[in-house]
């Protein structure tokens, strides 16, 4: 089909998004329902596309670009920057679940918006941010990854300065009062921007050095990974663009020690925005490192894996103890995704195929899992306006459902066997028994693989600690005799697909593994010959 | 499918070679429809749990009935292959590849071969009557539903385990055991007593777990595959390659993960505490099924331990024979001085899993399991009986009871027979498994000889200790004066029937494997990987030595317990003289074990250093970023201006200008358009400076 092959099809998906956000803005601000029902059915059109596209895709051939624009399509041929864009493998999970987490996050805003009231800009930088993320993921053009990868830093920029929390965050040490929302934004934003910063430079780096092997200068994903293999980017040049690339995604996944912006951005942004934040921003960076760093760069992935290794395994340990002395739900659900991202990180870093594997897998398993997550405590703290897990208690009687749905989603993140959380921890683990000989590392990969068994264990141990203070016990003086609206509609249809994923994925992994499997082991081959 | 009767006689040959001629028994099923839809064993308990959460509070018997129904179908399915293995041997493997990743093939699967057919049996008819009994016991309570729904998940996470014919569908059934043993010692969660008992036994089955990972992993990815089979390949062949070289490793790996379960000392402190949960959940979960899951995988991977030609798990089973002893002896004392029957009971299964462990350090594998066999039914008896007696006094202190077997005949008779199949009386069906145990520990052979025999002084004297806290129990509980405040009267048929034929189990299932006389048992779960006569020490006939001081010991333990016990007043000088002091607080505290645990490990992890991480989160990382963000905001006074109202201008402006709305996302993007200009020139002026230096 034509709309597919000549790059269409894949082009409605990215900037469907934010056309619905022009049209969205476009209505008046009285016609909620108008609004509210554009978002929907932009973005139920774009899942549909999506998983059409998911449907059509030809996974013999999963290592190749498919429904994408001809390399050369042109863009600003100043910089000769191409419009090429593209799914393979190892995108197209995460295209996918771009566009549904987008949908459900518009679902779930029907009846639950955030003070102060404005579906309509809300709305619009949901779609904004929904165009910005399956961007990221489908280009295959630097400078075009560049500009999604940024436009996505504004819509959350705003979601978390316009619907965040007003509480104070007090700044130890500099004695600092300021409101959480503005804290929160300010952080997240100067923090990305920070990183991608280095990322830009490498990129342009990566632009002008091309010119020695290809004869002109290129911004192309494809070309520089044809050449990176090949010894085109080598010494102090590739060490530094290397480091370039590793802080700009770093930032993003986010890595320990540069973490600190994701506790108080996640617990700061209105419910949709933690979400979303969770569900899929945070895999901006660990794709980045997928697609960009480790096909142009394998030399240089494999003098730094130990590195990243060991950052990757303090931030398993690091991030679950810190979730121990948490007292606010939303944040020891933040300090869990740095652990989760930590497992993701160890596969990477192992460069072999099942660690990336298991990367991807564990990527799209947190997508899922922490997203319901957030959107169950989101809607718990709506009710009981407030997070903090002292207060909280006895919510199996209060509000039975959501409780266990919490007890579900809780068992998922720390990795039970069946559901989705298990693939990525546990491959990522068998992985760093086996990493690729050329690190040379072996033994202290192995040490990280009973380091991160350790971390399992300490993420039961907080997700028990979460469920016993929020679901079970009975509920306190307080709550007893309000009355609580359990799950309500909306709440099921935006939850229910995530609760039906997760144990997919959990008993039959190959919807992932189907997908990046193949692609996968040829980019580990092209990249590192194993 | 794999052709696998070719590949059963493959396996077989390559026993030959490696043991010098005894081969195994020819599986006349390899084939059909019976083995092929076996798959529907471990489905239909599962699909049961969804239906009873979804649908059961609108059913009749509230979704007690799809719960017993689809067990009973597990039971009469196992009964049926249990027989027709038993007459004609039965060899399968089903799979289902559901993904592949590099060269790793993932699949899940169904195995039917005597292992897993005897664990189908069990786990369906025990099951059965369990579920049954649970009708009446669990009547009026106020998660009934959710009880079955935990229950049947229970059931299928068993089934999913031994149903796996590699590691990965192990490791599923394995923690889908464990969240629904987590759900039902809580069961009861409005009480945070039972919700730690709960945690407790969801984190040190974790940590286990965690181990268990690491040998699973190394055991894969030595061999290049997740299979059972395929390992076990390597063992057979004796080939020496990553397998050999991670062999003892791998090996301490999963058994620290069968200890988990298998509640074996020093991580035994989780299977007490779970007595929190239900009587019922207590006998098919932390009696007769889930526990043996651990002993269940030393079976599966008993070449690998059992190591004949001494390249990969052998120098394990030293390890293992120990930790086995210790348990059943240690654990065994505790239960003289436990005052809530349960824990009795508790304990009574943690000392004889140790006796299945030490069968399985030993090499026995026929006696491990045969144990494990009989052990099943008449625990499963033991505690529904205590179950019963609870269900009429309301109390699970025995203070609470006494005098009680002319008030509840039922419940006195099978709990009689059930204490004699447990002290291994003969012709009860513990003596002849627990004999032997001790036959093969005896015998245990090679380098560990010396340690055996230190262990078969543990376990022979476990044989009194075993008589002398059943008898205990016995006495307090069923003779003398009734002490209790409640009217005690037999509980209602739907609770004796099944304790009726748990008893008729524990009277005859030691008859399938009578040294010297019949040895059928060792052939029913020797189809898969035969063993005869490698390492079994049991068909030349009785071990009279073992035999007599054995049975011995249990006569000795069971008059001193009933001349201590058996009376209220006159015999309490005698009662008070047996609380040795040192000895007796030390058994009372579980060796300060629990609280080693709590003060030495989860206290500290909890307390002081989360909330040094914590703190050094907020103050030191995030201390840096912050002063880094404090200094760039000086620095940059000048040329960016941060203003933080720009957040709530943009939203002001929106709010006010609603038909150009538009205009104001351009704004802020103008805004911002000047600050990407900024950072670009800065980076172009490191680029050049990057192009200089190099």
């Amino acid at each position: 089909m034509d709309w597919l092959d000549n790059g269409l099809a894949l082009s409605l998906v990215v900037f469907l998004p934010v056309v619905g956000a022009g049209i969205v803005l476009a209505i008046p601000k009285a016609q909620e329902a108008a609004i509210k029902w554009t978002a929907l059915i932009v973005s139920l059109v774009t899942l549909a596309l999506a998983v059409v596209l998911a449907v059509q895709f030809d996974y013999s051939a999963a290592d190749t670009y498919q429904f994408g624009t001809a390399i050369d399509t042109p863009w600003i041929e100043a910089i000769n920057a191409h419009f090429h864009i593209g799914v393979d493998g190892i995108s197209l999970p995460m295209v996918v679940l771009t566009t549904l987490i987008t949908m459900l996050c518009i679902v779930y805003s029907f009846n639950h918006l955030p003070e102060p009231h404005n579906p309509k800009l809300l709305l619009a930088m949901t779609l904004l941010l929904g165009t910005g993320m399956a961007g990221t993921f489908v280009a295959l053009d630097l400078v075009l990854f560049f500009v999604f990868f940024e436009i996505v830093l504004l819509p959350m920029y705003f979601m978390i300065g316009i619907w965040g929390d007003r509480g104070i965050r007090y700044v130890p040490i500099f004695g600092w009062k300021m409101e959480m929302r503005l804290y929160a934004s300010l952080k997240f934003f100067v923090f990305t921007l920070f990183g991608s910063a280095f990322m830009l430079l490498s990129f342009l780096a990566l632009y002008f050095r091309s010119g020695d092997t290809l004869g002109y200068n290129s911004f192309s994903m494809v070309e520089l990974s044809n050449i990176g293999p090949a010894g085109a980017f080598t010494g102090t040049f590739a060490f530094l663009v290397f480091l370039g690339l590793f802080l700009g995604f770093a930032v993003k996944v986010p890595m320990w020690p540069v973490h600190t912006w994701l506790p108080d951005a996640h617990t700061a942004a209105p419910t949709i925005g933690s979400v979303i934040l969770a569900a899929i921003l945070l895999k901006l960076g660990t794709y980045g490192f997928i697609r960009i760093a480790l096909p142009i760069l394998p030399d240089e992935a494999i003098n730094w894996a130990p590195f990243i290794g060991v950052l990757a395994v303090i931030g398993i340990i690091y991030g679950s103890l810190a979730c121990l002395a948490q007292t606010d739900m939303k944040r020891l659900i933040a300090y869990s995704s740095v652990g989760h991202m930590g497992f993701v990180m160890l596969g990477i870093a192992t460069l072999t195929d099942i660690g990336i594997n298991a990367a991807i897998i564990g990527m799209v398993a947190h997508g899922l899992i922490t997203g319901l997550l957030f959107f169950v405590v989101g809607s718990m703290s709506h009710r009981y306006h407030t997070r903090d897990m002292n207060r909280l208690g006895g919510a199996m009687v209060s509000l039975p459902r959501m409780g266990l749905i919490l007890g579900f989603a809780a068992m998922a993140s720390l990795g039970l066997p069946s559901l989705a959380g298990f693939w990525g921890e546990f491959m990522s683990l068998m992985a760093s028994f086996d990493p690729l000989e050329a690190i040379g590392a072996t033994g202290l990969f192995r040490g990280f693989m009973v380091v991160g068994a350790v971390g399992t264990v300490l993420t039961a141990a907080y997700m028990l600690y979460l469920l016993r203070s929020v679901i079970f016990g009975e509920p306190a003086e307080e709550w007893v005799s309000q009355e609580f609206h359990d799950v309500d509609t909306a709440e099921w249809l935006a939850w229910a697909p995530l609760i039906a994923g997760i144990i997919a994925i959990g008993i039959f992994p190959k919807i992932v593994f189907g997908a990046t499997n193949d692609a996968v082991v040829s980019l580990v081959q092209k990249a590192f010959g194993a | 499918m794999l052709p696998l009767a070719t590949f059963a006689q493959q396996l077989i040959l390559a026993t030959e070679e490696t043991t010098g001629g005894h081969s195994g028994i020819e599986p006349g099923i390899t084939s059909g429809a019976l083995v092929e839809w076996a798959w529907l064993i471990v489905v239909v308990p599962l699909v049961a749990t969804f239906l009873i959460l979804f649908f059961g509070k609108k059913l009749p018997m509230k979704g007690w009935e799809l719960a017993v129904g689809s067990i009973g179908f597990v039971g009469v399915y196992g009964t049926i292959l249990f027989i027709l293995n038993a007459t004609e041997g039965i060899l399968y493997e089903g799979h289902l590849e559901v993904a592949k990743m590099g060269d790793f093939i993932i699949e899940w699967g169904w195995m039917v071969d005597g292992l897993s057919i005897m664990m189908y049996f069990l786990v369906g008819v025990v099951g059965t009557l369990v579920f049954v009994y649970a009708k009446s016991y669990m009547d009026g309570d106020i998660r009934f539903t959710w009880f079955f729904v935990s229950f049947s998940l229970f059931a299928g996470g068993m089934l999913v385990l031994v149903s796996a014919p590699n590691f990965l569908q192990l490791i599923v059934g394995w923690e889908l055991v464990g969240v629904s043993s987590y759900l039902l010692i809580g069961h009861y969660w409005e009480d945070f007593e039972n919700v730690d008992a709960g945690n407790k036994a969801f984190m040190v089955n974790k940590v286990a777990d965690a181990a268990l990972f690491i040998g699973a992993i190394i055991m894969a990815v030595s061999v290049g595959s997740f299979s059972f089979n395929d390992i076990i390949d390597v063992v057979m062949h004796g080939e020496a390659g990553p397998l050999s070289q991670f062999g003892f490793w791998a090996g301490l790996a999963v058994f620290i993960g069968a200890m988990g379960k298998s509640a074996q000392f020093p991580l035994h402190v989780w299977l007490p505490d779970a007595m929190a949960g239900p009587t019922p959940v207590s006998a098919l979960m932390h009696a007769a099924t889930m526990v043996t899951a651990g002993v269940y995988l030393l079976g599966r991977l008993f070449p690998f331990y059992l190591d004949v030609g001494g390249m990969f798990g052998g120098d394990v089973r030293n390890i293992i024979i120990v930790i086995g002893g210790l348990t059943l002896f240690l654990m065994g004392l505790v239960a003289i001085v436990q005052d809530d029957i349960k824990k009795v009971l508790a304990y009574s299964t943690v000392s004889q899993l140790g006796y299945m462990v030490a069968a399985m350090g030993a090499g026995a594998y026929t006696a491990g399991l045969f144990h494990l066999f009989t052990h099943a039914f008449f625990k499963a008896l033991l505690f529904l009986g205590a179950g019963s007696l609870i269900h009429a006094v309301h109390s699970n202190d025995m203070s609470d009871m006494g005098g009680l077997r002319k008030k509840m005949p039922a419940t006195f008779w099978t709990f009689i027979l059930g204490t004699l199949a447990l002290v291994a009386v003969f012709p009860f069906a513990g003596f002849f498994s627990k004999d032997e145990i001790l036959a093969s520990i005896k015998y245990a052979g090679g380098s560990g000889q010396d340690v055996a025999n230190s262990i078969l002084i543990l376990g022979l004297l476990g044989s009194f200790i075993t008589a002398f806290y059943m008898v205990r129990v016995i006495a307090l509980t069923f003779f003398g004066e009734y002490k209790g405040a409640a009217h005690p009267h037999e509980s209602p048929k739907l609770m004796t029937y099944p304790l009726i034929v748990l008893a008729f189990f524990a009277v005859t299932a030691g008859w399938v494997n009578i040294p010297g006389v019949y040895t059928g048992f060792t052939e029913w779960v020797a189809t898969r990987v035969p063993l005869v006569g490698m390492g079994d020490h049991h068909a030349e006939g009785f071990d009279w030595p073992v035999v007599l001081v054995s049975s011995g010991l249990v006569l000795v333990g069971v008059v001193i317990a009933w001349m201590i016990y058996n009376k209220d007043a006159e015999t309490n000088a005698a009662r008070d003289w047996f609380r040795i002091p040192v000895l007796w607080p030390l058994l009372e505290n579980k060796y300060f074990i629990d609280d080693l645990y709590m003060s030495g490990v989860v206290r500290p992890v909890m307390g002081p250093i989360a909330s040094t991480v914590l703190w050094f989160d907020m103050n030191v990382v995030d201390g840096i970023v912050n002063g880094a963000g404090a200094a760039g905001k000086v620095l940059s006074k000048g040329v960016l201006v941060i203003d933080d109202n720009v957040v709530d201008g943009v939203f002001n402006a929106s709010g006010a200008v609603t038909g150009a709305s538009g205009s104001v996302l351009r704004r802020s993007f103008t805004g911002r358009v000047q600050q990407y200009a900024a950072f670009g020139f800065v980076g172009v002026i490191v680029i050049v400076v990057l192009f200089v230096i190099i």
